[in-house]
């Protein structure tokens, strides 16, 4: 949680945001897009024949994103790319690569490269006979084989390690060289499968840059599937999140983060505070909110339709404020008691009860000016009303 | 704790290795401990019964246990000579032979030299009824000369240590008296008849439980005293036996003799056969590789082993038949298994589970049920020539034969043995995810590149370990080769099994059985080197 809040300050993509507004375009645009490279088209998938697993999905990305698949297990996120690599088949619609309807082309003719969460290197091969693998298939003449094999890990800086067996490696070893396997046969399109799940966090964040900066200076196009939030923001153009079948919101990090769509989204990615109550007021871009403790607050309405619509009311524990000096004049302000103050740090945490809701989070930065709260104290807070987003509930 | 220069030591300043090893032996106590109950039962149960039976295959006390005077006299014989051997031989014998009848020893040696010479068994059974005529005469003779010499107890009275006899009198049953100890000398005058005597009375004491001076003498006593005495020897004895001695001794030379290789020509003309007596020079020391010779269709003849002739080979033939039979059902078990334990592996839980107890349900059923199934459903007559005659594949009048041959045993063996293939395959298969198939295909292979060049080779340890099983299984298989192979396709054990129920020589059995053992160990030190065990996996 805290990491996500930091990066979101520090480590923002830069080329993301430039490219957020025509992304953003693209997404909502219509099935059979000439410039879309992967395209989902009203796709369903059922294993029984009772259940969806996925319920119709939608998708369409261009050429060279890097999009992420991010949902809690069982939301659909990793048969959705199956069903991209060829292992498991659409029940209904129709899945695209550059313009061409891939349902009835068997993996291997697909030419699409794939890392696996368990990096399913052939125990039985050195690694250059692993890498050499998708080559021999293509009937590759041997010289050719070599030179590739040799740039392939030299991209993920693997060369002295070409005689060796998978076993012999750790394990971040063995998914660089899962991820030069992937790439050496040169395919536009490479899936990542939660490639970095079985490594420890410092690892994993190194490889987290590593694929990403492999990925744009080759200009391919990735779909990458994790749980990790963290890994979503960092890594990718586009994260789609998925719940229940669904994509729930599809979005550059940035927007994903600071305007979710619903409730799903905004407790899914990064920490969140949850205020229940009824609309009693909307007017333009800001609505009046009751909450069930009888308070009143301001927000914007993103999600609720019209007055007297229940409503979940999402607040970033960053954005709440304390300090009546920085308040808009007029902006509703709730009481709260202070329940316990945990120092991290960079930052401070503090509990609070809010409206009768005894988990309400604030985090303040540890400036020099900054206030330590003690618990049992009476305060008051705040916020901008854009910063409260009323959302279904 | 440690010092630049010296072994690591342990805080109380032992030396660490002692340390650790003292640490240790607590717990491979307690686990030897555990596992002691298992030993015993088996040590006692099959690695001992099976040392014994294995020691079988050389041993040969026999020859030497029931006829030690014979296998002596018979050093200076040689078959070369082109006769039997004189009458010293045939003397050794009498007296061998007679205790050896009393003891109901002589028909186990006839059955022991009857596996090499055939018709030696009812020789020694012929011979063994009558020998206790021989020297009738003598004892005649000499009852006629003294009426003492028919008195039970004058042997023991001239032979016996008088020590010996005083306590032998004391006993109050026969059976407690002490082993028979002679008169030093009347050993020396009379070393024959001492010697017969002595096993007479021994085995009067042990055997009978009789005192031998109230025993009738065995007329080879009378032999042996006749012998003694033709060589008039200087009689020393001081009581009244030395007059009754030395008349004896005067009056032997006007004996009526008896000339024994014409008695036991008599009772077979084959004692003047030199062959017979050869088998028994030959087959006299207490080992022989006779055995094992004969495991490979060999035999010991006078000029050293040779191949015997062809019409009488059958044990090479039968080896190298299991052999080729064992790897041609191993290599159906592969063919047919494999599929059956790619689906185990890879079909989803339930129907794995039933498939898994279609697998498993022969194991539930008698393998004698199993095997006379298979009598049913591959005769001539039966359910599947039925079908293919039906079919038209088959004429009526040209039915396959499917059983009492080799096709029979493969086929039942194969069926039998196919759990043995399939579990370990399975075991090993299940280990290999399925992603490396994924992995293979999304790198461009077909289906059937990404099977053989990434899944097989790591299914290969599963038909490793399936593979020794089903061949060391098969390879001693008895009880299916037995029902349904016919004289075509029956095994080395079938062979063994004759020969340990049937023929009785288990000295045979046992060798056959040690070299089937041999051929096993050396297949499978082959497979190590070959293969490496390690790569043998039955899971996990």
């Amino acid at each position: 949680m805290l990491q996500s809040a930091k990066l979101l300050d520090l480590v923002f993509i830069q080329e993301c945001s430039l490219s957020c507004q025509d992304l953003r375009g693209t997404s909502v645009s219509k099935s059979g897009n000439e410039s879309a490279f992967v395209e989902f088209e009203r796709v369903q998938k059922s294993y029984d024949g009772e259940n969806l697993v996925v319920k119709d999905l939608n998708l369409s990305m261009p050429k060279g994103e890097f999009l992420t698949m991010l949902g809690p297990s069982g939301s659909g996120k990793t048969t959705c790319l199956m069903m991209l690599a060829g292992f498991e088949t659409a029940t209904h619609g129709e899945i695209r690569l550059d313009g061409v309807s891939i349902n009835h082309i068997p993996p291997h003719k697909r030419g699409i490269g794939m890392v696996f969460q368990n990096y399913a290197l052939f125990p039985h091969m050195t690694v250059a006979e692993n890498l050499s693998f998708p080559l021999e298939v293509r009937k590759i003449g041997k010289s050719d084989r070599e030179q590739k094999v040799m740039r392939a890990l030299g991209m993920v800086q693997m060369q002295d390690f070409a005689g060796r067996r998978p076993t012999q490696l750790s394990g971040g070893q063995q998914q660089r060289i899962a991820l030069a396997r992937a790439l050496v046969f040169e395919p536009e399109l490479v899936l990542m499968d939660e490639p970095l799940g079985a490594l420890d966090k410092q690892l994993r964040e190194t490889l987290q840059f590593e694929i990403t900066n492999l990925a744009h200076q080759l200009g391919i196009t990735v779909v990458y599937v994790t749980h990790d939030q963290t890994e979503a923001l960092t890594m990718s153009d586009r994260v789609a999140v998925f719940d229940d079948g669904r994509i729930q919101q599809l979005a550059p990090p940035d927007e994903l983060y600071e305007a979710p769509q619903n409730s799903f989204v905004a407790q899914f990615i990064g920490e969140n505070n949850t205020l229940e109550g009824v609309v009693k007021e909307i007017k333009g871009n800001t609505c009046i909110v009751q909450l069930d403790s009888g308070d009143i607050i301001d927000a914007i309405p993103v999600n609720v339709a019209a007055v007297g619509d229940r409503t979940k009311v999402s607040i970033r524990p960053e954005r709440v404020e304390f300090n009546k000096d920085r308040l808009k004049a007029g902006a509703h302000t709730l009481k709260a008691e202070v329940l316990e103050f945990i120092y991290m740090g960079d930052i401070f945490r503090t509990r609070l009860r809010v409206a009768g809701v005894d988990n309400f989070i604030i985090k303040s930065r540890n400036a020099p000016d900054q206030v330590r709260l003690t618990p049992g104290q009476q305060i008051e807070i705040g916020w901008l009303a854009e910063d409260c987003r009323a959302l279904d509930a | 704790m440690t010092d630049a220069t010296g072994p690591m030591v342990a805080a109380d300043g032992r030396p660490l290795k002692a340390s650790l090893n003292r640490a240790l032996r607590r717990q491979k106590m307690r686990a030897l401990l555990l596992i002691s109950p298992l030993l015993f039962f088996i040590m006692i149960t099959f690695i001992i019964p099976i040392g014994q039976m294995l020691f079988r295959s050389v041993e040969n006390q026999i020859v030497g246990d029931v006829l030690p005077t014979t296998v002596v006299a018979l050093d200076a014989w040689s078959v070369k000579s082109g006769e039997a051997p004189g009458e010293e031989v045939f003397f050794a014998l009498t007296q061998d032979l007679v205790l050896a009848a009393e003891r109901k020893e002589h028909t186990r040696l006839g059955s022991r030299l009857n596996y090499e010479d055939p018709g030696i068994s009812s020789l020694f059974r012929k011979s063994g009824r009558n020998v206790e005529v021989m020297g009738e005469g003598y004892a005649k003779q000499f009852d006629a000369l003294d009426e003492r010499w028919a008195e039970t107890n004058t042997f023991s009275e001239i032979l016996a240590d008088p020590e010996w006899l005083a306590d032998a009198a004391q006993v109050e049953t026969a059976a407690d008296m002490d082993r028979f100890e002679v008169n030093e000398d009347a050993a020396t005058y009379l070393p024959r008849t001492v010697a017969a005597y002595t096993s007479f009375a021994n085995y009067m004491i042990a055997d009978k439980g009789k005192d031998p001076a109230k025993s009738k003498p065995w007329n080879t006593l009378h032999l042996a005293l006749f012998e003694d005495l033709r060589a008039a020897p200087e009689i020393t004895i001081a009581s009244a036996y030395g007059d009754m001695l030395r008349t004896a001794a005067a009056a032997v030379p006007t004996f009526e003799t008896e000339t024994l290789s014409a008695s036991f020509a008599k009772i077979d003309k084959d004692w003047l056969d030199p062959d017979v007596w050869s088998t028994i020079k030959r087959y006299s020391p207490s080992y022989t590789n006779g055995y094992f010779l004969n495991a490979i269709d060999m035999e010991k003849t006078v000029d050293g082993p040779a191949w015997r002739p062809e019409d009488q080979q059958i044990y090479l033939t039968l080896f190298w038949r299991t052999l080729l039979m064992s790897m041609t059902i191993t290599i159906s078990c592969i063919l047919l298994g494999y599929p059956v334990a790619w689906l185990l592996a890879n079909l989803p839980a339930r129907t794995a589970n039933l498939l898994m107890i279609l697998v498993l349900l022969p194991f539930w059923t008698s393998l004698l049920v199993r095997t006379s199934a298979w009598k049913i459903l591959l005769q001539q007559q039966g359910v599947i020539n039925d079908i293919v005659v039906w079919l038209g594949l088959v004429a009526d009048d040209n039915r396959l034969a499917l059983i009492n041959n080799a096709t029979g045993t493969i086929i039942a063996m194969t069926h039998i043995l196919l759990p043995f293939m399939i579990l370990p395959l399975y075991s090993v298969m299940k280990t290999i995810p399925p992603t490396y198939l994924r992995a293979a295909k999304s790198l461009g292979a077909t289906n059937w590149t990404a099977f053989w060049r990434v899944y097989f080779p790591q299914s290969v340890p599963g038909i490793g370990a399936g593979s020794i099983l089903v061949f060391i299984l098969s390879i001693g298989y008895y009880i299916t080769p037995e029902i349904v192979g016919g004289t075509k396709g029956v095994f080395i054990s079938n062979r063994i099994a004759y020969h340990i129920s049937s023929s009785l020589n288990w000295g045979l059995a046992a060798a056959l059985g040690t070299i089937l053992l041999a051929v096993v160990m050396l297949l499978y030190w082959a497979y190590d080197r070959i293969v490496g065990i390690d790569n043998v996996k039955l899971g996990g």
